[in-house]
């Protein structure tokens, strides 16, 4: 993958001869090395346990790779005069180490499913390294076309992986469905990447932040257009009101650790790509207002919507559509702001919120593959009752990730992530959103706690499913993400400075 | 670390040790045995504050902070988010905290010996002691980021005590009814809450700090910030303490709650919001306060007034106690609101008093319903007859909720629409009107409550009561009693301590 990055990044401006630092790319290399050696180790010794290993070893390298680089000073490559195309400093390789370990976290919910033996291994473990891959090199784009493809290399193995549950005709669907919707994604943001640089001349994030902002630059309706078209495109991604339509059916229609990789790391990509858009490239005044907007109805709908959901993922999948909404809502608030403090406060908000959200999120769904039977979807709700009066040590964990994305106590990580937000907005003076997310914060308890008091609540009248083992593999997951959504809980100021870097 | 700051952290620290260890222990008597103690070593913690505290009143000068807490701890905790771990204890949070500490060790200690079904009796030992961390927290912070974390403690483990163990097991439609009771106050506190939340950042976006002693007095904030902080923080107190009309939580929730969650709801929980109000709403926007006084006193007398209304068509025994909160914290909050010493005081005695009082009655209710597995005023009628001392005390209990001179109730009650006359005008005055009669009315539900209950001939549920008393009910009761007494008597224990306190905040307030 990063051969082809490397090749476009460097045809931009062709006449250039550059130096490439390898170094900066390491991390991009060791994600995409195991993505191949993953293929051969299937092909070679077909044997699941030795490609799983690989698979898992090779994030293991990439998040260490990620973290080794990323302690340096940040790093640039693929160069034309000032504007780089590959930027790696320490909130790439926050992103890049979050996404290997959201990988990591993933392999460890699929056990269950890949040992039923209804899903090629070799194939599945291939494909997440491959977007595994797409998330590093995303973290460090600098240039819009960087972007986009790293986006689609996140994206692409994922339409496969979405309809991997063999003879099931929901997974297929949801297959479809969001194949559709990404591909129309895809194609907006490519325009507006077009008509942007049909307007200015650049494509290189910076530059195209210089441009825009120039006052020489006449005020064509065409760059309004280019923007919203970029911003529209990239909300699908993160599934934002109103385009979001596709999250809930994929997500219930996909296998459950896949469901747990859209709406972390994919979801994860989709921020990081639109931060770094309106973090650099677009003007605050026409994407703020939009984002603003998009926020408030991207956390409203999700919350009431999913509020009258009664099957577990959907559940799930409409919360993270308003989480979604609590990450944008700081990036609506730039538009007031002209300090340059303040506006990276904001970015720095939103991708602390998104640090603490994939973390209860992976911990949400680890519990519910947990209390599971292997391989099976997520069900309906009732069929959780009582699971915490069988399963002590599971059940607690998924309450407590699902308090925690509620924003409560003692699930204090999600506590000072809304905190974060609110913190953020009133500081950038949009009050009115404040109280937006205020009030979501209420609503969104109203079903986290309903969930949650269904673990507790006695199992009579309801028939108990199945008598369910938890898979160790995946209980070892949950228990790493509580105890890190602990740890950061208590010292959150780790997350802040890292995001804030 | 010197005594006051080891105390302040053992405070906190002891309930939630114990919290964790009573969780960690499996067999039940030992771990809540192990409760007990952990809730008697944080009294004694709570008590010990008091002693060597740094008497700097007399050297009033224009430079000290309003806030001149006896010992306080500061440590950093969260920079990016203006929050410091940052504890103080005055005379105005002091007496809250030692009632907090007693309920919650008599609530414990009540829960040795009787468990309500539902779950297990550890379990509620644990969560009684985590809304205690809570509580104890929400008095002690002297950062407002901090004040609203401890603020949003308490709020889950509540929600489990209502729906774990709360409701009459004989009904069928209870676990419906207990479910939404704790649903109910689980969204309207936290709705709350988050208004709190967003009110705490207006302030400390505008003025660069969450310290309560810097900003104690309004410090430099523009009027038109201090009016939208004030209006955010009020609603969010409103709704815990409750006022009238963002009450309707209570009753249901407090119906519905175990025993011990109602003393702890009535007793301690409901102040965390009065307490607010005179630290956080009305010490960091004074501005805002005085603007706002008006509409609160309005509220405080309509919650007066509502409030005993209620209480004399209500049927049901819990209900009725449950309500005459709002009432008794309408006078709470009508002291408050006008905003002069008399009235502040009147508040914080009125505050420490119905913890005291609604705590025994609370109680009561608990050991009635108990025993006769119903909370129908009329199907208790008589119980002079076969319970005396049960009955004996419940008439001591309403007694002093009227607020009978001599008993605590008396003291916040008289004061709070004494500091309405005192401070003119007509509205004033009319409020102060008003109060009275809605204080006569107190008296009115209190007597027909004890005519219901108490005398008349006994109903077959009632005739069929032992007459005895528990020695672990002697041994909750017995405090709560005494100090109804000697607060009555003395209030100078509660006044004594927050004289100073409140004629420092004044001193800032009323400019």
């Amino acid at each position: 993958m990063s051969e082809q990055i490397m090749w476009l990044g460097a045809t931009s401006e062709p006449s250039l001869v550059q130096t490439v630092d390898h170094v900066a790319l390491l991390p991009a290399y060791l994600a995409a090395g195991t993505a191949v050696l993953v293929l051969l180790v299937d092909l070679l010794l077909a044997r699941p346990v030795a490609t799983v290993a690989t698979a898992a070893t090779g994030a293991v390298a990439t998040t260490l790779g990620a973290a080794a680089v990323g302690s340096g000073a940040e790093r640039r490559t693929f160069c034309v005069g000032a504007d780089c195309s590959y930027v790696f400093g320490g909130r790439a390789a926050l992103v890049a180490a979050l996404v290997a370990l959201l990988v990591l976290g993933v392999l460890a919910l699929s056990g269950p499913m890949l040992r039923a033996g209804n899903t090629p291994v070799g194939e599945f473990c291939f494909l997440l390294t491959c977007s595994m891959t797409g998330g590093v090199v995303l973290a460090a784009a600098g240039d819009l076309i960087t972007l986009i493809v790293a986006v689609e290399v996140l994206t692409l193995p994922l339409y496969v992986l979405v309809g991997l549950r063999r003879g099931s005709l929901a997974s297929a669907e949801a297959a479809v469905t969001f194949f559709v919707v990404s591909v129309v994604a895809t194609t907006l943001t490519l325009l507006g990447a077009a008509l942007l640089y049909a307007a200015t001349g650049g494509l290189h994030l910076e530059r195209l932040g210089a441009l825009l902002a120039d006052e020489a630059l006449p005020d064509l309706p065409l760059t309004t257009v280019a923007v919203t078209l970029v911003v529209a495109g990239l909300a699908f991604k993160v599934a934002a009101v109103p385009f979001h339509a596709w999250a809930p059916a994929t997500y219930d229609g996909a296998p459950l650790p896949v469901a747990a990789y859209l709406s972390t790391a994919s979801k994860l990509g989709g921020v990081i790509a639109l931060l770094a858009v309106v973090r650099e490239a677009l003007p605050p005044e026409v994407t703020g207002p939009v984002l603003a907007v998009v926020a408030a109805l991207t956390m409203t709908v999700g919350n009431l919507v999913a509020l009258r959901q009664r099957r577990t993922v959907r559940l799930l999948a409409w919360s993270s559509v308003a989480q979604a909404g609590y990450i944008l809502a700081p990036l609506g608030a730039l538009a007031l702001v002209t300090e340059a403090d303040a506006r990276t406060a904001g970015y720095a908000a939103a991708l602390a919120y998104a640090v603490f959200f994939v973390l209860l999120e992976l911990a949400a769904f680890a519990g519910v593959v947990a209390l599971r039977p292997a391989g099976a979807d997520g069900g309906h709700l009732d069929e959780l009752r009582g699971a915490a009066r069988r399963h002590p040590w599971v059940g607690a964990g998924l309450a407590f990730a699902l308090i925690g994305l509620a924003g409560l106590p003692p699930g204090l990580a999600g506590l000072f992530a809304k905190v974060t937000v609110v913190r953020s907005l009133v500081d950038g003076g949009a009050g009115w959103l404040a109280l937006v997310v205020a009030i979501n914060a209420v609503i969104g308890l109203a079903y986290y706690l309903r969930f949650a008091a269904l673990l507790y609540a006695p199992a009579g009248g309801v028939a108990a499913g199945p008598a369910v083992r938890p898979a160790r593999a995946v209980v070892v997951a949950l228990t790493v993400a509580t105890v890190v959504a602990l740890a950061v809980g208590f010292a959150p100021q780790v997350v802040l400075d890292l995001a804030g870097s | 670390m010197s005594t006051g700051e080891f105390l302040l952290v053992a405070v906190l620290a002891l309930p939630a040790l114990g919290a964790l260890a009573v969780a960690a222990i499996p067999r039940d008597r030992v771990a809540r045995s192990v409760g007990v103690l952990a809730a008697a070593l944080t009294l004694v913690a709570a008590v010990a504050l008091v002693a060597d505290r740094e008497q700097g009143w007399t050297a009033y000068a224009a430079t000290t902070p309003a806030v001149r807490p006896w010992h306080s701890i500061d440590l950093p905790w969260v920079p990016g988010l203006d929050l410091r771990f940052h504890l103080g204890v005055d005379g105005i949070s002091w007496p809250l905290v030692v009632l907090t500490a007693l309920l919650t060790l008599l609530c414990c200690a009540y829960s040795l010996w009787r468990v309500p079904g539902g779950g297990a009796g550890r379990a509620l030992v644990a969560l009684l002691l985590v809304v205690e961390v809570g509580i104890l927290g929400t008095f002690l912070a002297l950062d407002l980021v901090l004040f609203f974390l401890f603020f949003e403690v308490v709020l889950l483990p509540m929600y489990a005590i209502i729906i774990g163990w709360g409701g009459d097991g004989a009904d069928p439609a209870a676990p419906d009814a207990r479910r939404r009771a704790g649903r109910k106050f689980a969204l309207y506190t936290l709705f709350g809450s988050v208004l709190l939340l967003v009110g705490v950042y207006v302030v400390v976006s505008a003025a660069g700090t969450a310290d309560i002693v810097a900003l104690t007095g309004g410090g430099d904030l523009s009027r038109a910030t201090q009016l939208a902080a004030f209006t955010l923080l009020a609603l969010a107190f409103a709704v815990k303490s409750p006022l009238w009309p963002l009450h309707s939580w209570l009753p249901d929730a407090h119906t519905q709650a175990p025993t011990v969650g109602s003393v702890l709801l009535a007793g301690v929980l409901l102040k965390m919001g009065t307490y607010g109000l005179i630290r956080v709403a009305v010490g960091v926007a004074p501005e805002g306060a005085r603007w706002a006084a008006p509409v609160l006193g309005v509220l405080a007398v309509a919650a007066i007034l509502v409030g005993s209304l209620v209480c004399l068509a209500q049927t049901e025994l819990k209900r009725l106690i449950a309500y005459s909160s709002v009432g008794h914290m309408g006078f709470v909050l009508l002291g408050i609101a006008t905003l002069t010493a008399t009235g502040i005081q009147a508040a914080l005695i009125g505050n420490v008093a119905h913890g005291i009082i609604t705590g025994l009655l609370f109680f009561l209710a608990g050991a009635i319903k108990d025993r006769t597995h119903t909370g129908a005023l009329s199907e208790l009628s008589g119980l002079r007859e076969t319970a005396p001392r049960l009955s004996g005390l419940l008439a001591f209990a309403a007694v002093a909720s009227l607020g009978l001179p001599g008993l605590a109730g008396f003291w916040g009650e008289a004061f709070a629409v004494v500091a309405a006359v005192n401070a003119g005008g007509a509205l004033w005055t009319t409020l102060a009107v008003l109060a009275a009669f809605g204080g006569a009315l107190t008296a009115a539900y209190l007597l027909r409550l004890l005519r219901r209950v108490t005398h008349g001939q006994p109903t077959p549920t009632v005739a069929a009561l032992r007459p005895g008393l528990a020695g672990a009910e002697l041994a909750a009761w017995a405090p709560l009693v005494l100090l109804a007494l000697a607060v009555g008597l003395a209030p100078t224990l509660v006044l004594g301590v927050a004289e100073a306190p409140v004629e420092a905040l004044l001193g800032v307030v009323a400019r």
